[in-house]
């Protein structure tokens, strides 16, 4: 058995995790950061357009070019790290110390820590998560796991495609599988608006005239070995099929694209407070859950927009850990709860004190336009001349108009 | 040295992997178990409940055979269990009564299980039935308890009883489809499969579905047909609550034993099965529905106190069950033709009843065709399981690793397994004879790609692993039926003549 | 005889519906445009599409068998899948370095690596995923 004690311990070797050790290791921590596959660097290795690190490179990379420089620098700057090493437990043994299990072909580790920095990334949701019935052939994939079948490990997943859900990567995928020949027959999205930005339905879908059917769903897949076609519906205003609206398409693959998951299991086996609207775990505005100097960063806290957040999440969080190392203040602080009132799905911190200036990253549950973003206890407002469930909030608010709310709650509202 | 006969058995589910294993100990046998698939127990075998029956649901006056090798069926499990180091839980079953008049009803079975001889079966009531399970529906009247029915792993049993029976001499051939029984004089001669003729003295019919078009072909029972009964079961997150102990279902239909409600030896909650009776020719349809799925959200919360919320479905999946005229098992050795003899039309219990059936189709060789089997001296009982991460503590796990760093190397994240579980899996296929790897053997041997994320995230580093074993390009490696990919990303602009626009 | 066209402008989130009239390839009026920008883009748009094109082309003898790439700036739209047809015809051998050309002439732009693939350990057959780990 492997036994090590670092300062913090980092999870998860994608971009937010890696910008988290790299400022660890700045502020002069003794730290090590843990990544389960075989090489360090996540979801970006496998992205092959940009739009990545244009707040914090002011580039817009491709996700190798982005997540190179975060690797490169973790090299310059001596970072530990171990790949192919996968968190089975953590232990909490007290509000200062953690003891993490992990297995790696090394033999079996375990790390004493005193802060965990969590930035494992999100899951995809799968076809049984989004309730697709019929048979179950094979060529069902998620977006990720096709975009990595295609541009990691060369292999094309299809040739006659249909997309279910217009999410980024969704859509992404389209582009990329039309730009390889293969005929893609349309994005299917059960909501009345798309999922993703319109850049990405502009370019990547019209350009390549591939229809997107809006409000319709994937009743059932057809195939006895791979897939054959899938039968689409419209939807009526309960999301339930319309009878008699059902179409074909043909197709040997369906490729789910609909949305992502926070990864939180290590979190809630450890006891973590879970947020039901952002599925990822209670924050205070030092990125701390619910247990004492365990932090969590990028999508395993919240499903971002972009690289960037991730990243400025993960510095942030190394920041305040080295802080909260030297002082420990977060249980002498009172918190205010951040609620959700009209048209905010989510909003992130969840709590905060007052004591400091706050980043919220939030988003609506649909979208509208010329509307204001009100805080309801301080009076605070924000103009948006349009608001999309597509696009993050992302808005600083200082602590002078943090502290206006007398009471313990801060109720977000975004209204005409 | 005594003649050797030679036996075919047509099917490589979970009662042809039974027979295989009982036949493998005679020394004078020459055993082939044919498989259309390319890996064994892909039929009802591996999309069923899961369940050992106590025995108690069987009429022994209309289904005597069923009653009495249900019973035999459930004793030998547990013998069998501990040999092939079978994944199994003996956590006994409970049969909810919602209404009182439920219990006139289990009076019933309580007789029945007098008459087979089913020990410890009684009613219960009342406070006692929360609990012996807490995760029971505060609506529930009562209960009739069988202490001896368990859960068992259907697939990591086929390939327990094949693995074994192999390892003793049976030889499997995979993809290969069986067309016809080959008769002469009377006498069975063969079978003609996808791969030509096979020769054979004696063919065990145990085809499962397609054990009526078989046995019709060898001239027998032109009246038996096998209807498909789909049965659609949801499964459940690992941390999704409640976790009944208990084996819970409902009162018994014509058609099912009821629906389940159970916690699989894997640890999920899985609700099932619905039942629903196909056309003939629908032998094929494995396909779920958003009825039937709405359909056992609510049986659940009949069952249940409280139902895990739909989020946390992680999987739902439908089987067909062969169902005989009138429920009856076919199982026959004929001398018209001599050495032809069906297995067929076995509906539940089956699963529990394979290794009685086993036993049985062997004495109907010796009484029937007048075999003398003779024991191998040299028969292996015992047969080891995959070792896995899951199970092991970490100084355990710490000490597998410095003699294979692969145990250290996680391949499937939502269920812990290694690489060198994968690779077992893989070899082990390889030496029962499995020709094509595929990742769907991989995931039911070691439980890669049955967590949360359903194979989203592990499904393409299993199939570099097969990809690398077999020297299989790794576009081609076959997930479940089809291939992971259509060729490599290029093949598409490869195959593409024309010339581009040139506007 | 004036021609009229519509795009969505991608210029910022808002995505204006942008209304353009023509006569022949002049641009004459652009209506629905929100700012200045959304204008430029719409006359680009209509006299000279460009896309940047991101693809990946093949590697022998990699850790991986593919490289991802760019180009370095927008070429004609029209022209894209020609270049994608001369990229599916090209294999690099590895290693290849980020920023390393695989195309200079790809109509007025060159087609650069945008990951880092290094060579396979020897003995060693099929696709292997990176490994970079930094120490250890």
């Amino acid at each position: 058995m492997i036994e090590q004690k670092y300062d913090v311990i980092v999870v998860g070797g994608g971009p937010a995790g890696l910008s988290a050790a790299i400022r660890a290791v700045e502020t002069g921590l003794k730290t090590l950061l843990l990544e389960n596959r075989e090489m360090l660097g996540g979801i970006p290795l496998q992205c092959v357009h940009t739009g990545f690190g244009i707040h914090c490179f002011k580039e817009d990379l491709t996700g190798g070019e982005f997540i190179t420089r975060l690797i490169d620098r973790a090299a310059e700057i001596g970072l530990e790290n171990m790949v192919k090493t996968h968190v089975l437990r953590v232990q909490v043994d007290s509000a200062s110390e953690k003891t993490v299990y992990a297995a790696s072909p090394r033999g079996l580790l375990k790390t004493k820590a005193k802060a965990m920095i969590y930035a494992v990334g999100a899951r995809e949701r799968h076809q049984y998560e989004v309730g697709l019935t019929g048979d179950r052939p094979d060529g069902v994939y998620t977006a990720g796991e096709a975009q990595a079948l295609m541009d990691i490990y060369g292999v094309l997943p299809g040739r006659r495609i249909v997309i279910l859900g217009s999410g980024d990567v969704g859509l992404i995928m389209a582009r990329r599988l039309a730009l390889e020949k293969a005929e893609v027959k349309a994005v299917v999205e059960v909501l009345p608006y798309p999922g993703g930005l319109t850049r990405n339905i502009v370019q990547c879908l019209n350009d390549f005239n591939i229809p997107l059917y809006l409000g319709h769903m994937v009743r059932e897949v057809r195939g006895s070995g791979r897939v054959e076609k899938v039968i689409v519906a419209r939807v009526d205003g309960d999301m339930k099929p319309v009878e008699g609206s059902e179409f074909e398409l043909e197709c040997d693959t369906l490729i789910v694209s609909a949305g992502l998951k926070p990864d939180v299991d290590i979190l809630e086996k450890m006891g973590v407070e879970i947020d039901p609207a952002t599925r990822g775990p209670v924050v205070n505005e030092f990125y701390e859950t619910s247990l004492p100097l365990v932090f969590a960063v990028g999508n395993a806290l919240v499903v971002n927009d972009l690289v960037d957040y991730g990243v400025e999440q993960g510095e942030a969080a190394a920041n305040y850990a080295s802080k909260l190392l030297e002082y420990y203040a977060t249980q002498r602080l009172k918190w205010r709860r951040v609620d959700r009132g009209r048209n905010v799905r989510f909003m992130v911190p969840q709590l905060v004190s007052g004591a400091m200036d706050v980043l919220f990253y939030g988003r609506v549950q649909h979208p509208e336009d010329n509307v204001r973003l009100l805080i309801r206890e301080t009076g605070f407002e924000k103009r948006f001349s349009k608001v999309k469930p597509a696009e993050m909030i992302r808005i600083r608010i200082p602590a002078e108009e943090l502290v206006k709310a007398k009471g313990e709650r801060l109720t977000f509202e975004v209204v005409g | 040295m005594a003649v050797e006969t030679r036996v075919t058995i047509i099917g490589a589910g979970i009662i042809g992997a039974a027979i295989a294993r009982v036949l493998s100990r005679f020394e004078n046998l020459q055993v082939y178990v044919l498989e259309e698939n390319y890996d064994v127990g892909g039929g009802a075998s591996r999309a069923n409940s899961s369940v050992i029956h106590p025995g108690h649901e069987e009429d022994p006056d209309n289904q005597p055979l069923r009653a009495r090798l249900c019973v035999e069926g459930n004793a030998l499990w547990r013998k069998w269990c501990w040999e092939l180091d079978i994944p199994v839980k003996w956590a006994g079953e409970l049969m909810l009564f919602e209404r009182n008049e439920d219990e006139k009803e289990a009076e019933k079975y309580l007789e029945w299980a007098r008459r087979n001889n089913v020990p410890g079966v009684r009613i219960v009531r009342g406070e006692e039935l929360f609990e012996i399970d807490s995760s029971i529906s505060r609506n529930i009247k009562g209960g009739l308890h069988a202490p001896t029915a368990g859960l068992i792993s259907p697939f990591e049993a086929v390939v327990a009883l094949v693995e074994n029976a192999v390892e003793n001499g049976v030889r499997l051939l995979t993809e290969t489809r069986v067309k016809r029984i080959v008769t002469r004089n009377n006498n069975v001669v063969g079978v003609e499969t996808s791969r030509g003729l096979i020769e054979a003295d004696i063919v065990i019919n145990a085809a499962g579905l397609k054990a009526d078009e078989l046995s019709h072909s060898a001239g027998v029972e032109p009246w038996f047909r096998i209807k498909p009964r789909k049965g659609e079961y949801i499964i459940f997150d690992k941390d999704a609550e409640p976790k009944p102990t208990l084996i819970l279902h409902t009162m018994p239909t014509p058609l099912t034993k009821g629906v389940y409600a159970l916690t699989t030896i894997h640890g999920n909650l899985m609700i099932g099965p619905t039942a629903e009776d196909l056309p003939y020719e629908s032998k094929g349809d494995t396909s779920t529905s958003l009825k039937g799925l709405d359909q056992l959200v609510k049986e659940a919360s009949r069952m249940l106190h409280r139902t895990p919320p739909r989020s946390k479905i992680i999987k739902f999946f439908a089987g067909l069950r062969p169902e005989p005229p009138d429920g009856k098992w076919l199982i026959k050795a004929y001398s018209k033709p001599h050495g032809f003899v069906n297995v067929a039309g076995i509906r539940s219990p089956g699963l529990t009843a394979a290794p009685a059936i086993a036993n049985h189709v062997s004495s109907l060789l010796r009484e029937v065709y007048g075999l003398k089997l003779v024991e191998k001296k040299s028969w292996k009982p015992f047969r080891r399981r995959i070792t896995t991460v899951n199970e092991m503590d970490y100084n355990t796990l710490d000490k597998h690793i410095l003699e294979n760093p692969d145990y250290g190397e996680i391949i499937c994240f939502c269920n812990n397994v290694s690489k060198a579980e994968v690779l077992e899996a893989i070899g082990r296929m390889l030496a029962i004879g499995v020709k094509t790897i595929t990742f769907d053997g991989v995931k039911l041997r070691t439980t890669a790609g049955f967590g949360k994320c359903q194979a989203s995230r592990c499904r393409i580093r299993i199939a570099l692993l097969i990809s690398e074993a077999t020297g299989t390009p790794l576009h081609s490696i076959i997930v479940k039926k089809a291939s992971i990919g259509v060729g490599g990303v290029k093949t598409l602009w490869a195959e593409s003549k024309e010339d581009v626009e040139n506007d | 005889m004036n021609r009229n066209v519509e795009y969505t402008c991608i210029v910022c989130p808002a995505g204006c519906l942008l209304k353009v009239e023509a006569e022949g390839n002049r641009v004459v009026k652009v209506d629905g445009a929100g700012c200045p920008k959304g204008v430029e883009y719409a006359k680009q748009e209509f006299s000279d599409p460009r896309r940047m094109v991101f693809t990946v082309v093949r590697v022998r003898n990699g850790e991986l068998p593919t490289v991802s790439v760019k180009t370095s700036k927008p070429v004609p739209k029209s022209k894209v899948f020609n270049l994608m047809r001369m990229l599916a015809s090209i294999e690099l051998e590895a290693p290849v370095e980020i920023g390393q050309v695989v195309l200079s002439d790809a109509y007025g732009a060159e087609v650069v690596a945008t990951r880092r693939v290094g060579r396979r350990e020897a003995g060693k057959h099929g696709c292997k995923p990176v490994s970079n780990s930094l120490k250890h």
